[in-house]
């Protein structure tokens, strides 16, 4: 008989993390099969709110601690590990996100249990649950299983419906009262986005740019297609840390998540991070010279081309 | 300050990935390799800390095609010295990557100082038993934090104050003491440029230093059934022809999508 399952609920300044819906609804489906019981887990000082929104689990645990509202890796791991002996949990899940970013093998080292990164599948078959992880920017997926049915999954964002972890059940709340601990790191302050010039997230047409677009100096054929279409645009992680563009025009997992009705994406790979915080737009196109890049795979429409001979032209008949 | 680099190879994923006959693994034959972009990272942040606060940068890394190239180049742009562990290190897992790092800190004539800065990229594409950073720190017993974009160092140069990268934009600053482990996703500026020729004419000159570190007997615990390339990399339907006809079949496109009006 397996343990019950157990979820680490994120949020980032009192929003609950789209994340933590994903993690619910598969957590949910799993622990039916299983027969098992499923409970989540909030850190911080609006724990209590937060986690009457998990009602799709059975049971809350709430830690409210004023200094996890990020949560410190060293605690959270600490008081993942005790639960995990008190409850002999099966499966620990874990959002792949930048907040959450360390928990995964910390708690891994310190509870013995093996982790699995990038999990993007789990399902459950003949008792034993199995799981398919994405690797090499998602150019790869590779199946894996934990030999003792126990570990700590990383979920990758984007890869469950949130709307599955949604309900307006009320979970039962338990509050934890633990010892405080310290950590020696410490959070000082957030540093709030810098405002662009353009708000990337409220543009009906993005022009983005990925590594493909080569040197700085050809942005500005990627600003005439935009400024033709009534658009912007926006980049990849790449270009953002070439210092191309600035940090307000960067889409994906730390960057922005845009939904404009024409994402016309020029170069870009369409690594996992990326595709993360661009994949509910309206109309995508991508140009890309490599007929494998994964941004194919999100696209409506794509062109197996190089970049520089088609906008050019484009950008002509657009003109007359 | 002491600043450790780890580098990682990875493959690159601009060539095609092959999957070996075993199913279970990546056709090496066929694999380009290439420094982990992160890494690269985190080497221009110890070279920018180096010229801000003085101290040496010392960069390591594992036996793998082309990483004598990667460390030659390291020297080129101002590593103070560079360092190779020996072996076949294919298809290590992450925990086992983290107990030959930490075991780096116990051989001979190194060591975890109080002012040692050990700097990792934050994630590897091929990390799929976990990430390597925290996993060091835990051996190491040395704090961690991951996803940074920026470092500096306090007056007493005793403290490091970084930049966390959350989402949508927003980012944190912490504190954290030295010695410490950080997973670095990107610098303050992007990896500097060095000409080939300078690295020709070092690698005439510097040597590599070698550790030796047996290969530690831990197994992640997770079995891999298979590896596969995804189905359905082809769901865009794709326009073809030259680039005039593809340029009028966009505007075809947008027409009829209403983005365009007309």
């Amino acid at each position: 008989m397996p343990g019950p399952i157990l979820i680490l609920a994120e949020h980032l300044k009192g929003e609950i993390a789209d994340i933590t819906f994903e993690m619910l609804g598969i957590g949910r489906k799993l622990a039916d099969e299983l027969k098992v019981t499923l409970h989540s887990i909030v850190f911080g000082k609006e724990a209590e709110s937060i986690a009457a929104n998990l009602g799709v689990s059975d049971s809350v645990f709430v830690v409210n601690n004023p200094q996890m509202d990020i949560p410190s890796t060293d605690i959270a791991s600490n008081i993942l590990k005790s639960l995990i002996e008190q409850k002999n949990y099966s499966l620990v899940l874990i959002g792949g996100t930048n907040v959450s970013t360390g928990i995964g093998p910390k708690l891994s080292f310190r509870s013995g249990l093996p982790f699995i990164n990038f999990c993007r599948n789990i399902w459950v078959k003949d008792g034993m649950v199995g799981f398919t992880s994405q690797l090499f920017g998602g150019k790869i997926l590779s199946d894996v299983g934990l030999p003792g049915n126990r570990g700590i999954i990383c979920i990758y964002p984007g890869s469950f419906p949130s709307n599955a972890g949604k309900s307006d059940k009320k979970p039962s709340i338990e509050t934890l009262s633990l010892p405080a601990e310290e950590t020696k790191v410490v959070f000082k302050q957030y540093i709030e986005p810098e405002a662009g010039d353009v708000d990337i997230t409220k543009q009906d047409v993005l022009v983005s740019i990925g590594r493909g677009i080569s040197n700085a100096d050809n942005i500005s054929m990627a600003e005439e297609l935009a400024a033709i279409l009534g658009g912007a645009v926006c980049a990849s992680r790449p270009v953002i840390d070439q210092g191309w563009l600035p940090l307000s025009r960067q889409v994906g997992k730390s960057g922005m998540t845009v939904k404009p009705k024409l994402y016309l994406s020029l170069g870009v790979s369409g690594a996992p991070e990326h595709v993360e915080g661009m994949k509910d737009s309206g109309l995508i196109l991508a140009i890309n010279t490599d007929p494998n890049a994964p941004i194919f795979s999100v696209a409506q429409y794509g062109i197996c081309a190089d970049l520089f001979d088609i906008i050019p032209p484009l950008i002509e008949k657009l003109k007359t | 300050m002491d600043i450790v680099v780890f580098l990682k190879m990875v493959p690159d994923v601009v060539e095609e990935l092959v999957v070996a006959d075993t199913g279970k693994s990546l056709d090496t034959q066929f694999l380009r390799m290439k420094l982990n972009d992160p890494d690269d990272y985190s080497l221009e942040e110890a070279l920018i800390l180096k010229e801000k606060y003085g101290g040496t940068v010392t960069v390591v890394a594992m036996e793998a095609a082309e990483v004598d190239d990667v460390l030659f180049t390291a020297l080129a742009k101002g590593a103070d010295r560079i360092v190779k562990i020996p072996g076949d290190w294919t298809g290590i897992q992450a925990p086992a990557i983290a107990k030959v790092l930490a075991s780096y800190f116990s051989s001979a004539g190194r060591q975890l100082g109080p002012d040692t800065l050990v700097l990792l990229g934050s994630q590897a594409i091929d990390d799929l038993e976990g990430e390597v950073a925290p996993y060091l720190s835990e051996i190491l017993g040395a704090p961690y934090i991951g996803v940074i974009t920026g470092i500096s160092l306090d007056a007493e140069k005793k403290k490091v104050s970084v930049i966390k990268e959350f989402a949508g934009g927003l980012r944190g600053e912490f504190e954290l003491p030295l010695p410490c482990v950080i997973g670095i996703q990107a610098a303050e500026k992007p990896p500097r440029y060095v000409p080939v020729a300078k690295v020709r004419s070092i690698m005439k000159t510097a040597k590599i230093e070698t550790v030796d570190i047996a290969p530690p007997e831990i197994t992640s615990g997770v079995t891999i059934e298979k590896m596969f390339i995804p189905e359905a990399a082809g769901k865009a339907k794709m326009i073809e022809g030259e680039p005039e006809q593809i340029s009028a079949q966009i505007i075809d496109l947008l027409k009829e999508t209403g983005i365009l009006r007309r």
